[in-house]
């Protein structure tokens, strides 16, 4: 009996061994090494021996400050106006390469505001990770709910007992069976600034008072874009998780509820959305993840650009990772992405826990 | 006042025709058991009543009005499913007032109905707890405090008491009939089990694929089946049903002759017409008794002592087992021979089952 139970222990490791092994070999490992390696100078190639830096890497990432400019005057005091009637500010060279303020040195400007005639700045070592951080917060923030919500709406639609029904679901899953590449691809014709499908449409339902916009092509525009092409891209695959939360509620709910006279609102507060809570943070969690994770379509649609609109944390650490073959920076990214994932995965995990 | 009445009420699902054409006519406050075997369309039956599935054709009226068409909030019904389908994610006091939180009733009052169908459940200490916190007979009581705060009325149960337990079954079926006594409402009741639907029924409706087979009060069908399919359903052990020949028969009675059944004369209720007729003679198993010279002799099978009650298994000389039940404790010994006299009026003729 003893010698049997330890032989069945056996076989279950043995089954497991291939799984873990291969875990190990490709996540474990090398999200140590990308600890460990941001913790050095590593470069991709390099004639110079490696060193450790400490948390070098992360403070020339990480430090933002925020410093304060004053008007210029003129010798009586008065405040200097521009052509357009703005007072002039001095340059912010005089503070990021004052030898009085070494701690700022070598620092950009990130983005300012004015309160009063003061005009506040703020400078960050590394501007292009710091708009990175915010452009895929940003993605988060939008995509996730949207993305989520739609997917629930059109989950809600599929799970009826309609004739056809299975077409539709085939249809909306089908941007997930293909390729993100082939998807990006796609919609950088559809975005076309010239002639592109989205621009034909609008300027034909206007009646040609419709201006193109060269929708990947502007500061302004690009993120949106994108946002909008993976909101597309995935609800499907989400709508799926969506419709098998909804299957595993017993119809004799629905029933109690006809009886009590619950309308299709109530029915849904009541009954159908209580009844997706797992679901709910499943999808939410796996979201988030998706978004943090963004890279194929910068990469395919915009590199990045135009001017660093669509800088992404993923993008930004392949890019210095292998672009610039600085392995170091690309690992600390990775790192410091790996921090925020494990944060809010957490926090929503609390958020939504099991209240009794 | 909630009458229920079905007027040749027919359903099939696509080509299957499940019920197959009922009437009933349930009057205001009466307490109507649906009976029958699995699959013989009581849940169906009651769902159509409760709005839950459509009715293909016929008519149902509910307090004089065709409500074919309504839905079942309109119906002024309200059900308790087998699996009690009451909300996880809802507290017991939210559960209850689940159809009042629908109906937009003010808090003051939603919380007096709570708290009354509480007290009359005895579930007050409960209101706060989850429904994963509840044992079955009480998650019950929940699905039952849901169905009466709106004061519908119309209720319909389908077997409420199946999941439960033995003791805690005859618990609830005695707060289920208290319950009948304290509100003045029509209830329905679907069950498979005979003696629930004696105790609780005032008329039962004995169903058998889709069709009525008799309807009326629990000891009228108990004393005078309409046919073997009724008399053998009801009744516990099961009543003794035996092939017979007609010999002679006058207007009340036939004389009847069987393997191992000596020529008796039986009343057979304007059932049998020709002599020579084959016919099906009942017989229930408390209405034997051991005599030297009893009508029906046979060969002991087997036998239980219950203490207050002894049944014995015996066969006739054509292998046909018949079942005794006799109201004190007596010692048979397999393979003994036997024999049992029983009054020849509480005997029943049937035409024989299809
Ligand atoms: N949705 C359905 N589609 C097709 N046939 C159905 C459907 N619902 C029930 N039936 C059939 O109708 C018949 C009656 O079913 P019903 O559920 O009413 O039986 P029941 O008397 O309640 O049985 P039980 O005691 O097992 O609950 C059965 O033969 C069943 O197979
Ligand atoms: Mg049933």
């Amino acid at each position: 009996m003893n010698s049997n139970l330890k032989n069945t222990q056996l076989a279950g490791w043995l089954f497991a061994l291939p799984g873990t092994a291969l875990i190990f070999l490709f996540i474990v490992l090398p999200f140590l090494f990308a600890i460990g390696l941001s913790l050095t100078n590593q470069r991709l190639i390099s004639p110079n021996p490696t060193e450790f830096v400490g948390l070098d890497n992360y403070q020339r990432l990480l430090s933002v400050s925020i410093v304060t400019l004053s008007p210029t005057t003129d010798a009586q005091g008065q405040i200097l106006l521009d052509d357009n009637g703005q007072p002039k500010y001095p340059r912010l060279r005089s503070i990021t390469r004052n030898k009085a303020t070494p701690e700022y040195k070598g620092m950009r400007e990130w983005f300012r505001w004015h309160s009063g005639d003061q005009a506040k700045v703020v400078i960050a070592r590394d501007v292009v990770f710091m708009k990175a951080l915010t452009n895929t917060l940003l993605f988060v923030l939008f995509v996730a709910p949207i993305q989520a919500g739609l997917a629930l709406g059109l989950a809600l639609l599929v799970n009826q007992k309609l004739a056809g029904i299975n077409v539709f679901r085939t249809i909306y899953f089908m941007p997930v069976v293909v390729s993100i590449v082939v998807v990006s691809l796609l919609w950088r014709f559809i975005y076309d600034g010239n002639n592109g499908l989205l621009n034909s449409v609008l300027s034909s339902l206007t009646w040609g008072w419709f201006t193109p916009i060269d929708w990947l092509g502007k500061s302004e525009t690009a993120l949106g874009s994108i946002m909008a092409m993976s909101v597309w891209q995935g609800v499907g695959f989400h709508m799926v998780i969506w419709l098998s939360g909804l299957q595993t509620i017993s119809p004799t709910y629905y029933e109690a509820g006809d009886i009590e006279g619950a309308s299709r609102w109530q029915a849904f507060r009541y009954i159908t959305w209580p009844g997706l809570r797992h679901t709910a943070v499943l999808v939410l969690i796996v979201i988030t993840m998706q978004a943090f994770a963004l890279f194929a379509q910068i990469d395919v649609m915009t590199a990045g650009g135009p001017r660093d609109s669509t800088q992404t944390l993923v993008f930004q650490a392949v890019e210095r990772g292998y672009g610039k073959q600085d392995i170091s920076g690309g690992s600390t990214i990775s790192v410091v992405l790996f921090v925020i994932v494990l944060c809010i995965s957490i926090l929503q995990r609390y958020l939504t826990r099991e209240r009794t | 006042m909630a009458s229920v009445s079905l007027k040749n009420v027919q359903k099939n699902f696509g080509d299957t025709l499940v019920i197959k054409g009922v009437d009933i006519e349930i009057e205001h406050g009466e307490f109507v058991v649906f009976v029958g075997p699995s699959g013989c369309g009581k849940s169906t039956l009651l769902r159509m009543i409760a709005g839950l599935e459509d009715i293909s054709a016929g008519d149902l009226s509910i307090g004089e009005k065709v409500v074919n068409a309504l839905p079942p909030k309109e119906r002024g019904v309200s059900m308790v499913f087998q699996s009690y389908a009451i909300f996880p994610h809802m507290t017991v006091r939210e559960n209850v007032a689940f159809g009042l939180t629908i109906a937009k009733v003010p808090d003051a009052e939603k919380n007096a109905k709570v708290q009354n169908a509480a007290r009359i459940l005895q579930m007050e200490h409960l209101l706060d707890r989850r429904p994963n916190q509840l044992s079955g007979g009480q998650r019950q009581r929940v699905a039952i405090g849901r169905a009466i705060v709106r004061e519908p009325a119309v209720f319909l149960f389908d077997e409420p008491l199946s999941n439960l337990d033995a003791a805690l079954r005859m618990d609830m079926r005695m707060e289920i009939a208290n319950l009948h006594k304290q509100l003045d409402a029509t209830m329905i009741y679907v069950t498979h089990d005979q003696v629930e639907a004696m105790t609780l029924a005032d008329k039962i409706v004995v169903l058998r694929d889709g069709e009525v087979m008799q309807a009326g009060a629990p000891m009228d069908l108990y004393l005078e089946p309409d046919n073997q399919f009724v008399a053998g359903f009801l009744g516990s052990p099961a009543m003794n049903f035996i092939q017979v020949n007609v010999s002679e028969l006058d207007a009340t009675h036939a004389m009847v002759i069987g393997p191992g059944l000596a020529p008796t004369r039986v009343p057979h209720r304007g059932r049998a017409h020709t002599a020579g007729q084959s016919m099906t003679f009942g017989l229930r198993p408390q209405h034997m008794w051991p005599a030297e010279d009893g009508k029906l002799a046979g060969v002991v099978g087997i036998s239980e002592r219950l203490g207050s009650e002894t049944v014995v298994n015996f066969r006739l000389q054509d292998d046909s087992s018949l079942i005794a039940s006799l109201g004190t404790d007596q010692i048979f010994t397999p393979g003994q021979t036997v024999a049992f006299d029983f009054d020849p009026e509480t005997a029943h003729l049937f035409a024989d089952l299809k």
